[in-house]
């Protein structure tokens, strides 16, 4: 790791305002679980970490008017083990409790890993079949335009992911299909039936461009929320990411299928 | 440079190091607590397991500085006095360790379990959950027994508390 | 047997340091003023290095020396050195190609280091060897075995022609012809053994310290064999003379066959701190490991094997390439020759077996002995054919096995090797016993209900543990004699101390060792300490790898206890006015037969160090050592079934059930031996299922980290079910066969065999990744 300057704010204006005195060489960490290997590897290197951890404003989850808000600063633990996702949001739950190990779940926080946008991140899958909303210090941001491509956001210089939110899907799956080396998803699926009928099918680990909606199965879940909606249905392995893991046209095979278990896990 | 204070094993701590120190090579180099180990540069093999306020954490994937303020415990400060842990009695017990290099990690990440889990932990949750702990030399069996053995004699049931 | 005796499972007495964070490895060592070392490594697989500019890393912060190969050359450090000569067939010697500790004007593998720098930290070490500038002029890459013995190949070494180091046979060329004349049938099969890592958690470390006052030597290192590293770093690298050089290696977190190597860096260090005055550790990161620990495997076959109309084997021929890496690591001649070809009749009556070996040169980190080393190769080649035979025949895979098995023992193959003793009709059949075999069409049709695709493999492995004898290695090209070392040290007080060449790192010598003392004088475990891994306090030895602790370093042990034994018997017979033949030693007392004169242990002890009343020209004392060198090798053996359930939409294997029955012979501790079966079967497993090491056509080590290794993980595995059975070896005192490698040798074919059954295609290579299994299921459907 290259020597860098650690920084402890205990505001979001206090985090806002160190970041852009870093002129752009600062980073925002969170829980630190995606930041820190990068840095060990020297494959980045910002002359300032600015620590999240300390800032209670992120913190907090809530239900109110109908929606569900998550706090930045949640970490996955804390998801996984509270009542109130696992009223509203059971699937949700489940889902934070497959991230990583428990040492990273303890750390590791879906604001962090919502900004961070690794392909291969779970709550993005989530959120966007759930037609979440991010949050941030400046602006609400539904997630179809919050995700812009691999590891690329909506996120402006100097904004920060202060929670997301979202109305709970009447019902919803998730199946993650884990890279045997890694144990991230290399096919991780979320489906929800939205308040409104319709559903979202989220998919992480296995597009080229990174996370997406399978608009086409949503359709087809849509007029019938079983697995055999699916049967006629195929992805192009153009639109897969291949590696010595699984080849694109594996990954297109592996996204049906964990679509259609995670149909068929489907709970409130 | 910066500097560290933090509690460790009960006892107040400080040291000066740099920000980019990570909390395993402080424990390691400023401490000389030893029984934290590094094997992988990723995150992924859990040998640098610790609690931090009571929750495992990875100590490779952590700042010095991160854990300022913190109350750190590590595989050091488990036992009382000379009276094992049900933790690390298992262990031993059932042979859940060859060459103790991974041994530390697993031991602090399964206390970490059964404080959440209880009693009620099985063997599908102990294999899920080291996950992020590898061992090269046991096969996981009697590691997974000793888990289970210690979770019957330490937790007691229902014992979600928060995480 | 006593309770703490041979036999018994004993808690192990070396566990309380490493449960409570105590054990000492060696990056926990440090000494006043040491500084820290980081490599500079090679980026490229093979390229000319056209200069080296370390001038911004001298001006780095904490900076204190960059060393490279020039300067190693001009100190006379020698090149990294093979310990075992083997000869072509036509009769010329292996073509070794020079591999100096640091580069010298060509690298020629991915992480081959080329320099060290040495600064205050750990940190600034390595910022400043990113900031040694390296100009190259890339070279062609090859990196595959077979292609690199291609015309037109990349050419590594000027010394092997199209880069073959050696072309090899064992075996009688024109009975194997003969057998292949007129059988009844021929199977035929291509067979690849995946390289592997091996991946102790503890990665490689060294601290090397030159004391200028004493003008003396010392070298912590993550070493199997301490001693052996001792006499190549002194007669070979000229680093240090060997009465001036001690070598620790304290607690060793694993090794698996990657720590028996003398590596580059633990010479470099300890050069680099006679040079610089300062002591000098240097800790392996896991990526260097990955891109520098030497491989294992790697081997690309092709396999005939006759039949006759009963179905009994006439002949096996077997081809091999074997990947060498870029240079000859220090066993890496050997693994692929006699280690491997010599176990190729299995547990079977083949009259006519002929190998060749051609082991090739590639721009990869070199490759040498891994768990098994050798027999895992075998066993995969033989128990794959005998399965694919039996499936072909429309035979079961036990009855075909059945019927070819070697029932009378002594045997001797048509490979070297002479078998002394085993029962593998019996290992078999407690293996499908506990299996429940007869019960698994009843459970594979319950599995095809639920979509799952479920399958059976066996696999019949026999091995050879303690290579020996020294004469007869010697004869084959051995540079080392194999035998070990043992001093029993006897207190006055009665507790004894017992140094062994032997080294644990991992496998419980604490325990075991102390075991067979207890057995012998009937002391408490307690009572016993044992000494190993540091050369100033162990005579030499010859180190721990091969399974060979128990048959030879034990042996050892028990070979100096029965002097130890002759002499407290003269004493106690002296004492008790008795006749020496008379006296027994048990439960920690020296009786006189059939009396109730006794003396407790620790009077005698007590009694040989007083020297008051001895017998008439004894010499005080009561300490004794032996050199034990073995008359054979040992050969465990026994039988493995393995039960998969496959996904057909994912092509995922669950493995659903794994048997081990095991004959290592009498067994010191039944808990350490089946945590080293549990063990072995991991790695096996992760060969089968999960691990390969995966260059690209450029050199670049694409599986550089766990993210893109697959290591077994608790979730990737079963609880084993695991038995022995026992017929003593006839060749060792303790008849002790070993029990450190089998899982490992037995496992890959049981577990492919599974696969292949379930899926109904045997065109399967390991790792059996989802995406092959799923790919092999379509190709069937």
């Amino acid at each position: 790791m290259y020597e860098t300057s650690y920084q402890r704010p205990t505001s979001i204006d206090e985090a806002v305002k160190l970041l852009g005195d870093s002129d752009g060489e600062g980073k925002l960490m969170s829980g630190g679980m995606t930041l820190i290997p990068t840095m060990k590897a020297r494959l980045a290197m910002p002359t300032s970490l600015i620590d999240l951890r300390h800032v209670a404003e992120l913190k907090g989850i809530s239900f109110e008017n109908g929606r569900l808000k998550i706090g930045g600063g949640t970490t996955h633990a804390e998801i996984k083990a509270d009542a109130t996702v696992k009223q509203h949001a059971p699937t949700l739950s489940y889902l934070a409790g497959l991230i990583g190990d428990p040492a990273v779940r303890h750390m590791g926080t879906i604001g962090g890993s919502v900004a961070n946008h690794d392909p291969a991140a779970d709550y993005p899958a989530a959120l966007l079949a759930m037609g979440a909303t991010i949050h941030t210090n400046t602006r609400e941001v539904v997630a179809d335009d919050f995700f812009t491509g691999m590891f690329e956001t909506a996120l402006e210089e100097n904004e920060i992911v202060t929670a997301v939110s979202f109305e709970p899907p009447q019902a919803a799956g998730w199946e993650k299909f884990r890279n045997p080396a890694s144990r991230y998803a290399m096919a991780g699926v979320f489906v929800a039936k939205r308040a409104d009928g319709s559903v979202g099918v989220g998919v992480t680990g296995a597009g080229n461009a990174g996370v997406f909606r399978w608009k086409e199965a949503e359709s087809a879940l849509g007029s019938n929320f079983d697995g055999s909606a699916l049967d006629g249905l195929s992805l192009s392995a153009n639109d897969m990411m291949g590696d010595m893991h699984g080849s694109a046209g594996y990954r297109a095979n592996l996204v049906k299928v964990v679509t259609k278990r995670a149909v068929a896990s489907a709970k409130r | 440079m910066s500097q560290v204070s933090m509690t460790v094993n009960g006892r107040k701590v400080s040291g000066e190091c740099e920000d980019r120190t990570l909390l395993v090579h402080f424990l390691r180099d400023n401490l000389h607590l030893t029984g934290t180990h590094v094997g992988c540069d990723t995150s992924q093999c859990g040998a640098c397991v610790v609690h931090l306020d009571g929750k495992a954490i990875k100590s490779c994937t952590m700042l010095a500085v991160q854990a300022s303020g913190s109350d750190v415990t590590t595989i050091e400060g488990i036992a009382n006095g000379q009276d094992l842990n049900p933790v690390q009695t298992a262990f031993k017990e059932h042979h859940g360790l060859q060459c103790g290099f991974c041994t530390p990690g697993m031991i602090m990440t399964i206390t970490d379990m059964i404080n959440r889990h209880g009693s009620d932990l099985d063997e599908e949750t102990v294999r899920e959950e080291l996950d992020g702990n590898i061992c090269r030399c046991t096969g996981y069996h009697n590691i997974v027994k000793a888990a289970l053995d210690a979770a019957s004699k330490m937790g007691t049931p229902q014992q979600v508390a928060a995480e | 047997m006593g309770v703490e005796g041979i036999g018994a499972k004993v808690l192990r007495k070396e566990d309380r340091r490493f449960i409570t964070g105590q054990g000492r490895y060696t990056d926990d060592m440090s000494v006043p003023g040491m500084k820290y070392a980081a490599f500079v490594r090679s980026p490229h697989a093979h390229a000319k290095i056209t200069s080296i500019d370390a001038s911004a890393a001298r001006e780095m912060p904490g900076f204190i020396e960059f060393l490279d190969g020039q300067q190693l050359k001009a100190d006379g450090i020698g090149n990294i050195i093979c310990g075992w000569a083997v000869t072509s067939k036509d009769g010329s010697p292996m073509k070794m190609g020079a591999y100096p500790a640091l580069a010298d004007g060509i690298v020629r593998y991915v992480g081959q280091p080329i320099g060290i720098v040495i600064a205050e930290t750990q940190a600034q070490a390595r910022d400043a060897a990113e900031g040694v500038m390296i100009e190259y002029e890339e070279l062609p890459v090859v990196v595959n075995g077979p292609d690199a013995m291609k015309a037109g190949a990349p050419q590594l070494h000027p010394e092997a022609e199209n880069n073959i180091c050696f072309d090899w046979e064992l075996g009688d060329a024109d009975a194997t012809a003969k057998a292949f004349e007129n059988p009844a049938k021929v199977i035929k099969l291509d067979i690849v053994n995946n390289r592997l890592s091996p991946n102790p958690i503890e990665p490689r470390a060294a601290l090397g310290h030159y004391n200028s006052a004493e003008d003396h030597y010392t070298c912590y290192t993550t070493s199997q064999n301490p001693h052996v590293a001792r006499l190549v770093m002194s007669a070979f690298y000229n680093v240090a003379p060997e009465h001036k050089l001690r070598v620790i290696a304290p607690d060793v977190g694993g090794g698996f066959g990657a720590k028996i190597y003398i590596y580059p860096e633990e010479i470099v260090c300890l050069w680099a701190s006679k040079r610089t005055h300062v002591p000098v550790k240097w800790t392996s990161d896991r990526t260097e490991a990955f891109l520098t620990d030497a491989h294992g495997r790697d081997h690309v076959s092709d396999v005939e094997m006759a039949l006759d109309a009963n179905n009994k084997i006439l002949g096996l021929r077997v081809n091999t390439v074997a990947n060498l890496g870029a240079y000859m690591s220090l066993f890496s001649s050997a693994t692929p020759t006699y280690l491997y070809a010599t176990l190729l009749s299995g547990q079977y009556n083949i009259p006519a077996i002929y190998a060749n070996v051609k082991g090739v040169y590639t721009n990869t980190a070199p490759v040498d002995a891994y768990r098994g080393a050798g027999r895992p190769e075998a066993t995969y080649v033989i128990e794959r054919t005998m399965e694919t035979a039996a499936r072909e025949l429309g035979m079961s895979p036990a009855e075909f096995r059945r019927i070819n098995f070697i029932r009378e023992f002594p045997h001797q193959t048509p490979v070297i090797m002479n078998y002394d003793t085993g029962d593998f009709e019996a290992t078999m059949e407690a293996a499908m016993k506990t299996a429940d075999v007869a019960g698994f069409e009843g459970r594979r049709q319950e599995a095809k209900s639920r979509g799952k695709l479920r399958g059976l493999g066996m696999s019949c492995y026999i091995e050879a543990c303690g290579i020996a004898p020294s004469k007869a290695v010697g004869s084959l090209g051995a540079g080392v004699g194999l035998w070990e070392s043992a001093e029993v040290r006897v207190n006055p007080v009665g507790t004894i101390e017992i140094l062994t060449g032997s080294h644990s790192h991992g496998q419980g010598h604490e325990t075991t060792f102390a075991q067979v003392v207890s057995q012998r004088f009937g002391v408490p475990v307690d009572n016993v300490q044992i000494v190993h891994g540091d050369t100033d306090k162990v005579q030499f030895g010859m180190g721990t790898y091969g399974s060979r602790s128990g048959a030879v370093g034990c042996s050892a042990i028990s070979k100096a206890l029965d002097k130890v034994e002759a002499k407290a018997k003269k004493i106690g017979a002296h004492l008790l006015e008795a006749d020496e033949g008379d006296i027994v030693i048990e439960n920690g007392e020296v009786k006189v037969a059939g009396t109730d004169k006794k003396l407790a242990w620790h009077e005698v002890c007590l009694g040989a160090y007083t020297g008051h009343n001895l017998p008439d020209g004894m010499e005080p004392g009561l300490k004794e050592g032996a050199f034990y060198d073995p008359q054979n090798f040992t050969f465990p053996a026994g039988c493995y079934i393995c039960e998969v359930e496959v996904d057909p939409d994912t092509g995922v294997t669950e493995i659903v059930q794994f048997v081990a029955a095991d004959d290592f012979g009498n067994i010191i501790n039944p808990m350490i031996v089946e945590g080293q079966v549990h063990g072995g079967l991991a790695q096996g497993i992760g060969q089968a299922l999960l691990e390969g090491v995966n260059y690209d056509e450029t050199g670049q080590l694409v599986t550089a980290s766990y993210m893109d290794y697959a290591m077994p993980r608790a979730w990737d595995l079963p609880m084993f079910k695991v038995e022995t059975l026992v017929t003593p070896c006839t060749t060792n005192p303790l008849g002790l066969k070993g029990c450190g490698e089998a899982g490992a040798i037995g496992s890959p074919p049981a577990v492919m065999n599974a696969i292949t059954d379930a899926i109904g295609n045997n065109d399967l290579t390991m790792p059996a990744t989802p995406e092959k299994v799923w790919n092999a299921i379509n190709a069937v459907n």
